[in-house]
């Protein structure tokens, strides 16, 4: 990766596959924020302002079923928390980068920026990192900010019965492979899947949470032996 | 009655702050210092564990309900997870996946 501008190139050019799966989802979160009664101009402002579209979803459902501001707000925190992980797996990546770099690049975290870069910068050595992720957040971002408002403009146009979500874990399937190279990360998977359907019913969407909490545990547990000191 | 319009924009700006803050935590924090060995170790196995709990209620138990041999997202999800298996192309996936959901629906 010679220059920064080639870096962003080829951090949009990587991530352009996963978004075809994203536009659905932007598309069904401008649609159902409207469908709650959200004012367009509100529904392109939780769009800007959040940026995390599950949240988004819980965030216009439980707008729709008047749950209190703290609840609705709680959940939608809740569930991106595991943006947490993914900031501490990026932080050493961005290492020494100034804070006027590194605020926005957090503010455009997403699964599919992260997802994508983390595996370019797993494959060896790579220079601008910032700029291969600058490059994939800034398509998500476009896209996710397109597909919203487009949502938004269309109303409820598309029939419920394309079933375009299924798109959204269609996109994280074809993500998660490439994610179990050995046979830790397959017990981490695994596990996190299990403890996923377990605690589904839970409130505050902390299922999601915990399975990942007891992924990661199972992943470290399954890997323990190999790396401790001779 | 929805919320006002007031109440809504500090709902709105609630949830921002907080995301913000989440996603800034660690690189904000550790963006002068190194993470540890020990820490990247047990990080690698995020995305793996992350996906995964996204992915499966999605299939087996979507929109809340119970578990049930005739849900037709657990079985397209199943032709989805081989053709990524097989494949690891996100297209293919995504359409295999589409395509499998429509057939079994309207079968």
């Amino acid at each position: 990766m010679s220059s920064p501008k080639r870096a962003f190139a080829a951090g949009a050019r990587d991530i352009s596959p996963i978004i075809l799966g994203v536009i659905p989802f932007a598309l069904i979160a401008g649609i159902s924020a409207v469908g709650v009664g959200l004012s367009e101009l509100e529904a392109l402002g939780m769009s800007y302002i959040v940026f995390a579209g599950a949240s988004q979803l819980a965030a216009v459902d439980l707008v729709g079923r008047h749950a209190p501001v703290a609840v609705i707000v709680l959940t939608a925190l809740v569930i991106n928390l595991r943006f947490c992980m993914y900031s501490a797996s990026l932080a050493p990546h961005f290492h020494g980068l100034p804070l006027h770099w590194r605020a926005p690049l957090a503010y455009l975290l997403t699964d599919q920026a992260y997802a994508i870069s983390i595996t370019a910068f797993g494959n060896g050595r790579m220079r601008h990192k910032h700029w291969y992720y600058l490059g994939a957040a800034m398509t998500m971002w476009v896209t996710w900010q397109t597909g919203t408002a487009a949502g938004v403009f269309l109303g409820a146009a598309i029939p419920k019965s394309w079933s375009l979500d299924f798109a959204i874990p269609l996109t994280f399937l074809a993500l998660l492979f490439p994610a179990i190279k050995d046979r830790p990360s397959l017990v981490a998977a695994a596990s996190a899947g299990a403890l996923a359907l377990a605690g589904h019913g839970l409130p505050y969407n902390l299922g999601l949470f915990l399975a990942a909490l007891g992924g990661i545990g199972a992943g470290a547990l399954a890997d323990g032996g190999k790396h401790h000191a001779p | 009655m929805r919320l006002d319009s007031s109440t809504l924009w500090l709902t709105m700006a609630g949830i921002g702050a907080g995301t913000f803050l989440i996603r800034f935590s660690f690189i904000w924090l550790l963006g002068r210092g190194q993470v540890r060995p020990a820490v990247q170790r047990v990080l690698r196995f995020v995305p793996a564990s992350v996906l995964s709990a996204l992915i499966l209620p999605s299939f087996v138990l979507p929109q809340h309900a119970a578990f049930s041999l005739g849900n037709e997202r657990m079985w397209a999800g199943l032709i989805a997870a081989i053709v990524a298996w097989r494949t690891r192309n996100v297209l293919l996936t995504i359409g295999a996946g589409m395509a499998a959901l429509w057939v079994l629906t309207n079968a």
